[in-house]
């Protein structure tokens, strides 16, 4: 029986870690993140949950932990924050490079310093290429369904990966809405028992973490590549299979009222609620503008990307974290990338903001919307236009 | 050096690595040569050997071989010529001598 109940999005997570049937949770507590292994702490003490809490003295260990259950198949789950994901950073490659499945929630908070415990994604960003698949949530029932659709997808025998989900720190995980929380069955159904063929065994023994001399690491590496690469076909077929069970649908990349539109904004996480707020806004007044939403950050689902952009003019692309020194947003540059080689490729104008908590609200966005449009029209270009920075002319774009 | 079939990482295509190229044969480092980079290498004198096994606790490669015999004799598909077991050997009957391109 489906419920609809009223539930904090980090309590929504670890309903799905429980529901997905997780062995083994390993985590320290670090703010955004604390009441996910809070409240999976609390599950496990009062016998909801049958799994092994491991309390760890860092999130080192934690991931360290966690790379250890999974080596003997246990379904393992972790979460962290900002520096505890940099402090496990060595830890979360392996996890990839290995291939264990492990799930891990990400709050999204800005990286120190100066200390912000505040939403923004220079976490996630830190961990683009660290080979896992990699998903965004926008409300509180994605936190749910997409934390039981990564147990799913990365413990598919066909693709094997470690998979993180994101959800902006505070202005999702500490969000207070209410969802539709699935039957344990219908749960059961859509993910299957896990069995590990190479877990540690004493009767089959196997060793992992090997030395890999310069003979064999290119061959490793392009495989680990390849795998990431070909996990999109699970990524959405595990959706598909979501949709006919619970009934709700999702894809790589998601639009809103895009048909005719002009411009789309572009975003990740939960400021896309704000986008479309803002495009319903727009559209009343006339101006042709939609929404995109990058679900799945990894692997970048370049194809959908490609066709969702089709005849669209201008994308108004907005970043939530820096990439210092480099070519602008971390995803508008990959999205330019993306269209390097597609002839009448819309215009992509790179915003960055909602750094470290800083709120973007409807006005940023109408402001990006018309912004994007007026260059589009000049064929003025720029790396990126830092948005509502004090001493900075609104409009002052950053040139390479 | 028997290796079962075992394919040395050089001679693995990328398609043929196993998941997170965790390892299935136990024991497999053993098949990989590391006597080539040796310079030198050790030389048992059974006239004077005792068989005290204090060269085969030293190596630290485990390329000292206790033979049915009793002695000890340099496994030389592994031995690296590090000249351990000559240097701590008591009775001094194991000596290194010079690789020479043949």
């Amino acid at each position: 029986m489906t419920e609809r109940v009223v539930l904090e999005a980090s309590h929504a997570v670890a309903e799905a870690v429980k529901m997905a049937n997780v062995d083994v949770v390993a985590a320290y507590p670090i703010t955004p993140q604390t009441h996910i292994p809070e409240r999976l702490a609390e599950m496990v003490a009062d016998g909801e949950l049958d799994a092994a809490y491991i309390p760890v003295e860092s999130e080192h260990s934690a991931m360290s932990c966690v790379l250890g259950s999974a080596a003997v198949g246990a379904r393992s789950f972790t979460t962290t924050a900002a520096q505890g994901l940099e402090l496990m950073h060595e830890a979360v490659y392996i996890a990839s490079s290995h291939r264990y499945p492990i799930v891990m929630a990400i709050c999204n908070r800005a990286l120190s310093a100066p200390i912000s415990i505040w939403c923004d994604h220079s976490d996630a960003m830190s961990c683009r290429d660290v080979g896992w698949i990699s998903v965004f949530c926008q409300n509180n029932q994605e936190a749910f369904d997409m934390t039981a659709w990564a147990f799913r997808v990365g413990e598919d025998p066909d693709v094997m990966l470690p998979v993180m989900v994101n959800l902006d720190g505070f202005t999702l995980s500490h969000v207070t809405e209410p969802l539709l929380l699935p039957d344990q069955k219908d749960v059961d159904r859509f993910i299957p028992n896990y069995e590990y063929r190479l877990a540690l065994r004493p009767e089959s023994p196997t060793s992992h973490g090997g030395f890999g001399l310069p003979d064999i690491y290119s061959e490793v590496k392009y495989a680990q590549e390849i795998a990431i690469r070909e996990s999109l076909g699970v990524v959405k077929k595990a959706w598909e299979e979501f949709a006919s069970i619970f009934g709700r649908s999702y894809q790589p990349i998601e639009t809103y009222k895009a048909e005719g539109a002009e411009t789309l904004i572009v975003t990740m996480g939960s400021l896309g609620e704000t986008a479309k707020m803002v495009v319903d806004g727009m559209r009343e007044d006339g101006v042709a503008v939609g929404h995109l939403n990058i679900r799945l950050w990894r692997p970048f689902p370049f194809a959908d990307f490609r066709e969702a952009v089709k005849g669209v003019k201008s994308l108004a692309v907005l970043d939530r974290a820096y990439s210092f020194g480099g070519p602008g947003g971390p995803v508008a540059s990959e999205l330019k990338a993306a269209l390097y080689d597609v002839e009448n490729r819309p215009k992509i104008v790179s915003f960055i903001g909602g750094l470290g908590g800083r709120e973007v609200d409807t006005p940023v966005f109408e402001y990006m919307v018309k912004r994007t449009m007026d260059i589009s029209g000049t064929g003025d270009s720029f790396l990126y236009e830092p948005l509502e920075v004090r001493g900075l002319e609104t409009g002052s774009g950053v040139r390479g | 050096m028997a290796m079962k079939g075992y394919k040395l990482p050089h001679e693995v295509p990328w398609d043929d690595i196993e998941l997170g190229a965790i390892v299935t044969e136990p024991g497999s480092a053993s098949f990989k040569r590391t006597g080539d980079w040796r310079t030198e290498h050790p030389v048992v004198d059974k006239e004077k050997c005792i068989k005290c096994a204090i060269c085969w606790l030293h190596c630290p490669d485990a390329a000292i071989t206790p033979m049915d015999d009793g002695y000890f004799e340099p496994d030389l598909y592994h031995c690296k010529g590090c000249g351990i077991c000559a240097a701590v050997c008591p009775k001094d009957a194991i000596t290194m001598h010079q690789e020479v391109e043949q």
